[in-house]
């Protein structure tokens, strides 16, 4: 004999979210964001805090730096503190030749004037004239690929905007959590309790309410110094209000049902039914919220690290990435292209599923 | 209704007095102060200022004396920007800010309703997937890439626009920061207005109106419209108090000279007064424009009453 399979709530509502394309998609984009935000450093060949002093401000571009039509100016280059003439040059199998001359007999420790530029290395001589006047060096091309440029102090964009994306989805996951602990932690008490305290604690969120809330993000920061870890505690702290209220909204109702009731006849204490069957009752709504609450996050954190209240150098997240892009948009367009792209897609991305997650554990919906 | 917007009023008071006294405390707390300049300030001069504004004395009385001219309408003077008051650096910002402000709201409520209301007469077709998508993307993209993008675009690539500044209210300057300030709000009233919208075209009067034989033109503006802006309005109090007051995003790229910017170069400078004046305004802005919308909801709703 075959009973039908009951089918519960979450698989009701994994069912109809794997329905919605834009969710799903949405999620697949946001899995590959965090792996090529948490991995993709390692492999990009840079490192986020590598200064390269030849390539400053250089545009994307997918063929490796130093270009061919670059190399005779930064051979110049390299080699005008030295003093010396550049007779000529050429390039054999990765290795450049140049021939270099001064009035005065050539000194050999010369080439290490072409080792200093990142485009050369392994710079050795390979000929010296009778008289010494006259010297031919070579040296490796080392070839630095740039993807998507490098920054005002020559450092790796591919590998910051990657960085800067741990920093931002890190923080956006973590204050979203220390946000939702604590609003549902405040509001499901609050309402269980009900009477004076609750009366009491959702004066207390009134008032927070009316705070102007930059100005309390602001104290925070002041408060905590610009603090990589206590910032997100900072910003959690400030988001919770919201989750506080629906959460409270919710218990409220809850509290009435029968089978807390009956709950509460079986001697069970207020934190057995706030764990047991409160929370669990609205974890939907919970999962909802959380949802949308951490692509405001990550625009908070953004926005505080534009003002230069948020991370600090060397580390980096997306917002003082696009605030440095904001400061050198003329003449290096993709300091803040690149950042900007990265932001805006992951938050539509997660509003994409937040809503997706909304449309499917709504169950007026249904 | 006199009685009604007095007693809101009154119970204004004691808001604003929790908003004060918090922040007042709250950024006392803070480590600093407005004369500890990196420089530093020879100690008797530090100490002169200090006793000039009071600062050398306890914390509960400096409490006092900043409560007490408040009740005088007294904002204090700035102490990082000498020889200006608060009230005369407000004076000269906030004609600019509300200036932007105020046309922002204007463009974010007619724009995002209008959009609002195509998207809903239009669900689930290609005009509606516009107005989603548009909703979506005002939402997301956050102020501070919008405004560098239209001062690459539209002031270095086409030239049409200045890049920054406030040329004395120059229509052309005032393009760029208005488009940045108003596009997240089209977004939201687009959005409250879309939903409500579908919702009051589903409902039983407007059943009736079509039975009746209405035109399509009646019975979407006087009748679906009427009932579907009450979200719009109601958010629209938040919205005025948030753009009128500046904002510091778009004050800073635009190099506008409002108050938006204060608040964090005051904060950042321990400048206290400029600080509390900043917080004083924005309280003041959002109770009044709350109790704005309150009133135009009776208007708009004649089931609301105001006892």
């Amino acid at each position: 004999m075959n009973s039908a399979k009951g089918r519960s709530l979450w698989a009701d509502a994994a069912r109809r979210l794997w329905l919605n394309k834009a969710a799903v998609l949405s999620m697949a984009y946001l899995a590959l964001m965090t792996a090529v935000c948490v991995i993709g450093p390692y492999f990009t060949g840079h490192d986020f805090s590598t200064v390269y002093q030849t390539y400053v401000r250089v545009p994307p571009s997918i063929a490796p730096y130093p270009q061919a039509d670059a190399i005779e100016a930064e051979l110049n280059e390299s080699l005008k503190r030295a003093r010396v003439e550049v007779k000529g040059w050429e390039r054999k199998e990765g290795r450049v030749f140049v021939t270099i001359s001064a009035d005065k007999p050539v000194d050999e420790r010369t080439v290490r004037y072409l080792d200093r530029s990142d485009a050369f290395d392994g710079a050795k001589v390979e000929e010296k004239s009778a008289d010494g006047l006259t010297l031919t060096m070579s040296a490796a091309v080392s070839e630095e690929r740039f993807l998507f440029g490098t920054d005002p102090n020559g450092r790796d964009m591919l590998t910051r905007t990657f960085v800067a994306g741990r920093v931002s989805l890190a923080i956006g996951l973590l204050a979203g959590m220390v946000a939702v602990s604590i609003g549902v932690a405040y509001g499901a008490f609050s309402g269980f309790m009900g009477g004076r305290t609750d009366e009491v604690m959702m004066r207390i969120v009134d008032v927070l309410y009316s705070l102007p809330f930059t100005f309390f993000v602001i104290m925070l920061v002041v408060f905590f110094g610009r603090n990589f870890v206590l910032m997100f505690v900072a910003v959690g702290a400030v988001l919770w209000l919201d989750m506080a209220r629906i959460v409270r909204g919710q218990t409220l109702s809850i509290k009435r049902q029968e089978y807390v009731q009956a709950a509460e006849a079986l001697g069970v204490g207020w934190l057995g039914i706030l764990t047991r069957h409160i929370v669990p009752n609205i974890l939907g709504t919970i999962i909802i919220y959380v949802t949308l609450l951490v692509p405001q996050v990550i625009i908070l954190e953004s926005f505080l690290s534009f003002l230069g209240l948020g991370v600090q150098e060397p580390m980096s997240s997306w917002g003082v990435l696009i605030s440095q892009g904001a400061r050198n948009m003329d003449g290096a367009p993709w300091l803040l292209i690149v950042p900007s792209f990265f932001l805006t897609s992951t938050l539509f991305a997660l509003n994409f599923l937040g809503d997706g997650m909304r449309d499917a554990l709504d169950p007026k919906d249904r | 209704m006199v009685k009604y917007v007095l007693r809101r009023l009154l119970t204004a008071i004691p808001t604003l007095f929790v908003v004060v006294t918090m922040s007042f405390f709250l950024m006392r707390l803070a480590p600093g102060g407005p004369f500890n300049q990196e420089k530093g300030l020879m100690p008797v001069i530090k100490a002169n200022l200090e006793r000039v504004y009071h600062l050398d004395e306890p914390l509960w009385k400096q409490y006092l004396y900043y409560l007490n001219n408040l009740a005088h309408g007294d904002l204090g003077p700035s102490y990082v920007l000498p020889d200006f008051t608060v009230a005369e650096l407000f004076r000269v910002g906030l004609p600019v800010s509300m200036q932007l402000g105020f046309s922002a709201l204007l463009l974010a409520l007619t724009l995002g309703t209008f959009l609002g209301v195509i998207g809903a007469l239009r669900q689930n077709k290609a005009a509606d997937y516009a107005v989603i998508t548009l909703a979506t993307a005002g939402s997301t993209i956050p102020t501070f890439v919008i405004a560098p993008l239209i001062q690459i675009y539209f002031g270095l690539t086409l030239k049409w626009l200045p890049i920054a500044g406030w040329n004395n209210g120059a229509f052309l300057h005032q393009v760029g920061p208005v488009l940045t300030l108003s596009l997240p709000y089209v977004a939201i009233f687009a959005r409250l207005m879309r939903g409500s919208m579908i919702e009051a075209l589903r409902s039983n009067h407007i059943r009736t109106a079509k039975a009746m034989g209405l035109s399509d033109w009646s019975i979407i503006v006087r009748h679906a419209m009427r009932g579907a802006l009450l979200p719009v309005v109601s958010f629209a109090g938040p919205a005025a108090a948030g753009l009128l007051t500046g904002s510091v995003v778009v004050e800073t790229i635009f190099q506008l000279p409002g108050v938006g910017r204060y608040f964090i170069d005051a904060a950042i400078n321990r400048d206290y007064t400029l600080v509390m004046g900043t917080v004083v305004l924005i309280a003041v802005f959002t109770i009044l424009f709350n109790l704005i919308v309150d009133i135009i909801y009776g208007f708009i709703d004649p089931r609301v009453r105001y006892e």
